[in-house]
């Protein structure tokens, strides 16, 4: 177990003392009546330097309740716009800032809640080139991204910079959270020394997320680096807490840290940053090469073809509940089930497979075509097309 | 032995939809497989084309990870709980 912290929370003692105003002292009130915190403690959270990465589902609790505590600077970074998909869960923001840089609607609204910190923001994606450069300047790294390849590089940069990383990550309602890069603890490489390769990522068929759940582990990022500022309590560190908002349930898994680590280990490999797209192979929701190499037929090519009354067969390889959102009028046979259902098809008919955005639908006819089915196209861009070019009251989701 | 297997969120598409799974093993490898012969699907998410265990997914026996135990070979005990916990990155994905 590592021993709590000397986290560099109070910089070199070189700056002038650092006091409370009367204002601070009664904003900060319900704090400086715990002993746990206590004068000493707001103290140290004035001076402290936060970076929080990604202001998004997680970045949200943990941005607001890092300012309402009263961390003396906060860094944001981002590069993302704000659109109405995120409003569902990211509660930084509001319906007025839907197409707003995120980093000016989140910056906006923690000066809003506390104009005695200070807000840095960095407008841009963090990568090998910039990151060692935004890191150095903050004593404690929040990790609320969304993808592989920025988490290995945040922890790298962490580790490679000697501070802490306080990660979290979730999908659809379960979650991950723990401190990395704590002296002596281990690091992200240590619990997963190489991501899924790419054709292994969930597809949409499995992706969105429960509002609440970043809420929570978001706001249990926060809770871990309030405590890493002030010293108090036991750090989430060689822990790994998984909770489960479906069932209800947390549970604790040992973490060690791997004596052959390629980054943190006894004979360290890694000494400085990679190329983090290629380490994770190219990935992302589009891949090209199915989609290219099944016949297609475009929205506008297939409207035109049922209006003349060709005999077109719709199959739907979308799940039941997506179907429920917004449909064709075609048979729902889901890409997973595809195998086991093939002989509800009659393959002396033309097909045309769709799913939302193209891509299960170009596994379903590549399918097909290696079980026999000749007269079989994909429609291309999937009911998200059909809503742009054919039909806009289909709903996108 | 009788021992459960609790399946992460990811996978519950290959794994029947199911939360978890009792069967019975004498050590991991045995709960593995059982889990794999069940269920098909499961196996190339679990296991890579030479057969290991793949290097973003850990498997715990209660609290603890496999790979500072016997690894696969990691003896079950009656009403052990086998974790599958794969690598997650967060987001909404699109």
């Amino acid at each position: 177990m590592a021993t709590k912290s000397e986290i560099s929370a109070n910089p070199a003692a070189t700056t002038a003392p650092v006091s409370l105003s009367k204002e601070e002292i009664l904003r900060y009130s319900r704090h400086l009546i715990m002993p746990e915190v206590g004068m000493e403690g707001q103290l140290k959270l004035k001076q402290a330097k936060v970076l929080c990465i990604g202001t998004g589902g997680l970045g949200a609790p943990l941005g607001l309740y890092l300012a309402a505590a009263g961390v003396g600077r906060i860094g944001l970074v981002d590069f993302d716009t704000v659109d109405s998909t995120n409003l569902q869960r990211q509660i930084l923001f509001g319906t007025k800032d839907v197409g707003r840089p995120k980093i000016a609607a989140a910056s906006d609204r923690l000066r809003d809640l506390n104009p005695d910190i200070e807000i840095d923001t960095f407008e841009t994606q963090l990568s090998s080139d910039n990151a060692l450069d935004i890191l150095k300047d903050y004593d404690i790294i929040v990790d609320g991204t969304d993808n592989f390849p920025t988490r290995y590089l945040v922890n790298d940069a962490s580790v490679l910079l000697g501070k802490p990383n306080v990660y979290g990550s979730i999908f659809r309602f379960e979650g991950q959270v723990t401190v990395f890069g704590y002296p002596d603890g281990p690091c992200y490489r240590c619990l997963y020394p190489e991501p899924p390769p790419p054709g292994l990522v969930p597809s949409c068929a499995e992706g969105g997320v429960l509002g609440v759940l970043p809420g929570i582990v978001g706001s249990i990022q926060a809770a871990e680096t309030l405590k890493l500022i002030i010293g108090a309590g036991d750090p989430l560190v060689g822990r790994l807490l998984l909770f489960d908002a479906l069932a209800m349930r947390f549970r604790e898994l040992k973490l060690r840290k791997n004596p052959d680590c390629p980054l943190c280990g006894t004979h360290p490999t890694i000494t400085k940053l990679i190329d983090y797209v290629e380490f994770c192979g190219i990935r992302g929701e589009e891949a090209p090469a199915p989609q290219t190499s099944v016949p297609e037929i475009t929205p506008r090519e297939l409207k035109a073809r049922l209006d003349r009354g060709d005999d077109l067969y719709i199959l739907d390889v979308r799940e039941p509940h997506e179907y429920q959102i917004c449909n064709l009028g075609g048979h729902l046979i889901p890409l997973g089930d595809l195998s086991k259902r093939v002989n509800e098809l009659d393959s002396s008919r033309e097909i045309v497979a769709h799913c939302r955005s193209g891509k299960r639908s170009a596994e379903a006819v590549e399918f097909l075509q290696r079980a026999g089915f000749r007269k079989i196209l994909n429609l291309k861009g999937g009911i998200l097309a059909w809503s742009d070019d054919v039909d806009p009251s289909v709903p996108k989701y | 032995m009788p021992v459960k297997v609790i399946i992460p969120t990811p996978l519950r598409a290959y794994a029947g939809k199911q939360e978890s799974v009792e069967l019975q093993a004498n050590n991991v490898a045995e709960a593995l497989n059982g889990l794999t012969l069940r269920f098909g699907d499961l196996k190339k998410h679990l296991y890579s084309d030479d057969g290991k265990l793949r290097s973003f997914v850990n498997v715990y026996v209660n609290d603890e990870d496999i790979r500072y135990l016997q690894k696969d070979q990691t003896q079950l005990r009656d009403g052990d709980i086998v974790s599958i916990v794969p690598s997650i990155a967060g987001g909404a994905h699109n």
